[in-house]
């Protein structure tokens, strides 16, 4: 079964953090990415770039519009996410747990069922 | 790919367990054997189609993949007096056994795996698929499948699980693992029949396959005996069972003249002759009555009884013509079986078409308090299935949109939510139509 973990991030409990917090966090990940890597359930993970970067497009009379900044505003945003490929939703849970930023107060990991795949993954 | 290559192809994936089991009898070490196996089978896939397929593939895949051993023996320094070994051993007797293909699938499906790891390294070291194909097939990176297959294989070494047949008083629990593994590949290569990109190793052939090989080395166990005409009644339906687009088609309204005809022939006897001796003679109105033959012979499996379940619905030319009689008491006999919620809930199937569909939701109001059907999707879409016979459509639609949310396949959502858009009030603006 294939989840994504998505990490969502909040700057306003990020920048609560001190330097050590933020470095265990960022640490963290590194361990992470070993033991699903060796498990054999890691499909892929990608950091996203900081909302104020995104732009929305909308097509309106046939012309593409675009405006910058996020899709909604909100405290929080998506960081990141893993891919995974595990046994079980529970597994998929046990996962999440060992992400780092999940024990952060104030954040969390959502652990979302992948309904279907297209695309190469081996790149 | 060219009927040549396919040949070479079949032919290899014939060979290799059989060579993995010689070679695993010489020297042991099921993992370095394994690894061993796989390079030679890709070095027969490069050579044989350009030099011919040798006179005997078997023994020149032994050589090749005994040269590999030796060589990775070599690779690593500390291994020297392992090399002395492998190389005194390489000219050894070649000791033909009907029953490796059967001792490495215990071996594969080790308890100490979990299904998943079972499943790829079955695939593997007896499917002769290579990491990429196995990788391919259950949509994950090359390099995710690599590192499952060599955890499992780590595993069973940490097991210390050996190369042999289970002992007597372990058959039948360590039979019972490689049975559910075989219908887990079926099932991931059945359902996962949406997206055009049909590569050859279709999990569901494959399945079947192994099956094949299990049943004609064992014709005289009735559940795996059902699990392939299990496989071969379900696979049968195929065509039917999803439309040009990808939309999924129920059952009752398959066009049942796109079954095939020969799997069911094959699948229907089958499971009759497991069924036991009163299944074989033909019931009052000359349906295959496989009730009689069930009582007959106890104790029967759950294969047998999901087999003759799916028989009966294959003997029934139309989808009125379905013995619903037959297929609920097969049902109660599976529940007492193999107690599960997901067989009731297909009782409460049978038994609204006896009794009407009040008395399916008297069942299904039976599961409600079971936690492991909690919020099923599978019981709301029954559910909504016969309130809509009910008549109460308003309910009807409601229970359709709460399984389309809860499934996880895009499929079963997009049949889910057509059935719901289908039973709009007449108040209501109509429906959009789906352009697809």
């Amino acid at each position: 079964m294939k989840f994504v973990l998505n990490m969502h991030m909040n700057p306003a409990v990020w920048e609560s953090l001190t330097e050590d917090e933020r470095n265990e966090v960022m640490n963290g990940h590194s361990t992470f990415m070993e033991t699903v890597t060796a498990s054999g359930e890691m499909i892929m993970t990608q950091a996203l770039a900081d909302p104020s970067q995104s732009a929305v497009v909308r097509v309106r009379g046939g012309r593409p519009v675009v405006t910058d900044g996020p899709y909604l505003e909100a405290k929080e945003y998506l960081g990141g996410f893993y891919l995974i490929d595990c046994e079980t939703r529970e597994r998929a849970f046990e996962l999440a747990a060992l992400i780092p930023d999940a024990k952060v107060e104030g954040m969390g990991i959502e652990v979302r069922p992948v309904m279907f795949s297209a695309g190469r993954l081996d790149v | 790919m060219t009927a040549g290559e396919h040949a070479t192809e079949d032919l290899l994936r014939e060979l290799a367990p059989q060579v993995l089991g010689v070679l695993v009898r010489r020297h042991g070490r099921f993992e370095e054997c394994e690894d061993a196996v796989q390079e030679a089978v890709l070095a027969a896939v490069v050579q044989w189609p350009a030099e011919g397929v040798p006179d005997n593939p078997r023994g020149w895949l032994v050589t090749i993949a005994s040269r590999r051993l030796v060589d990775q023996a070599r690779s690593d320094s500390a291994r020297r007096a392992r090399e002395v070994r492998v190389v005194a051993q390489e000219t050894g007797p070649e000791v033909p056994d009907v029953d490796d293909t059967l001792a490495l699938l215990f071996l594969c499906c080790h308890a100490s795996l979990t299904p998943a790891s079972q499943t790829a390294l079955t695939l593997r070291a007896v499917g002769g698929l290579t990491t990429a194909e196995i990788a391919h097939a259950f949509l994950v990176p090359e390099a995710t499948m690599a590192a499952r297959i060599s955890r499992a294989k780590q595993r069973v070494r940490a097991a210390g699980s050996r190369f042999a047949m289970p002992a007597p008083h372990e058959w039948q629990e360590r039979l019972d693992v490689v049975l559910h593994v075989l219908y887990l590949i079926f099932n991931e290569g059945y359902t996962a029949t949406s997206g055009g990109d049909l590569h050859r190793t279709d999990l569901s052939h494959e399945a079947v396959r192994l099956t094949r090989t299990v049943h004609r080395r064992l014709p005289e166990d009735g559940e795996v005996a059902g699990l392939l005409a299990l496989m071969l009644l379900t696979d049968a339906r195929r065509a039917a069972r999803v439309t040009p687009s990808g939309d999924l088609v129920p059952l009752a309204d398959q066009d049942r003249a796109l079954w095939d005809g020969d799997l069911i022939a094959e699948g229907v006897a089958l499971v009759t002759e497991a069924m036991g001796p009163g299944a074989m003679s033909p019931g009052v109105d000359s349906r295959v009555d496989l009730v009689t033959g069930a009582m007959e012979r106890p104790p029967l499996g759950p294969y047998r009884l999901q087999a003759a379940i799916a028989a009966t619905h294959a003997s029934a030319e139309r989808a009125e013509d379905t013995d619903w009689r037959q297929v609920h008491v097969l049902y109660r006999i599976l529940e007492r079986v193999a107690p599960n919620p997901m067989v009731t809930l297909n009782r409460a199937i049978a038994l609204a078409e006896i009794e009407g569909p009040e008395a399916g939701l008297g069942l299904l109001a039976t599961l409600d308090g079971d936690d492991r059907m909690a919020g099923h999707h599978r019981l709301h879409a029954v559910r909504a299935h016969l309130l809509e016979k009910t008549g109460d459509l308003a309910s009807a639609r409601e229970h359709y949109g709460r399984a389309a949310r809860g499934t996880a396949s895009l499929a079963e959502r997009r049949y889910l939510e057509s059935r719901a858009r289908r039973l709009r009030a007449p108040a209501d603006p109509p429906a959009q139509e789906d352009v697809t």
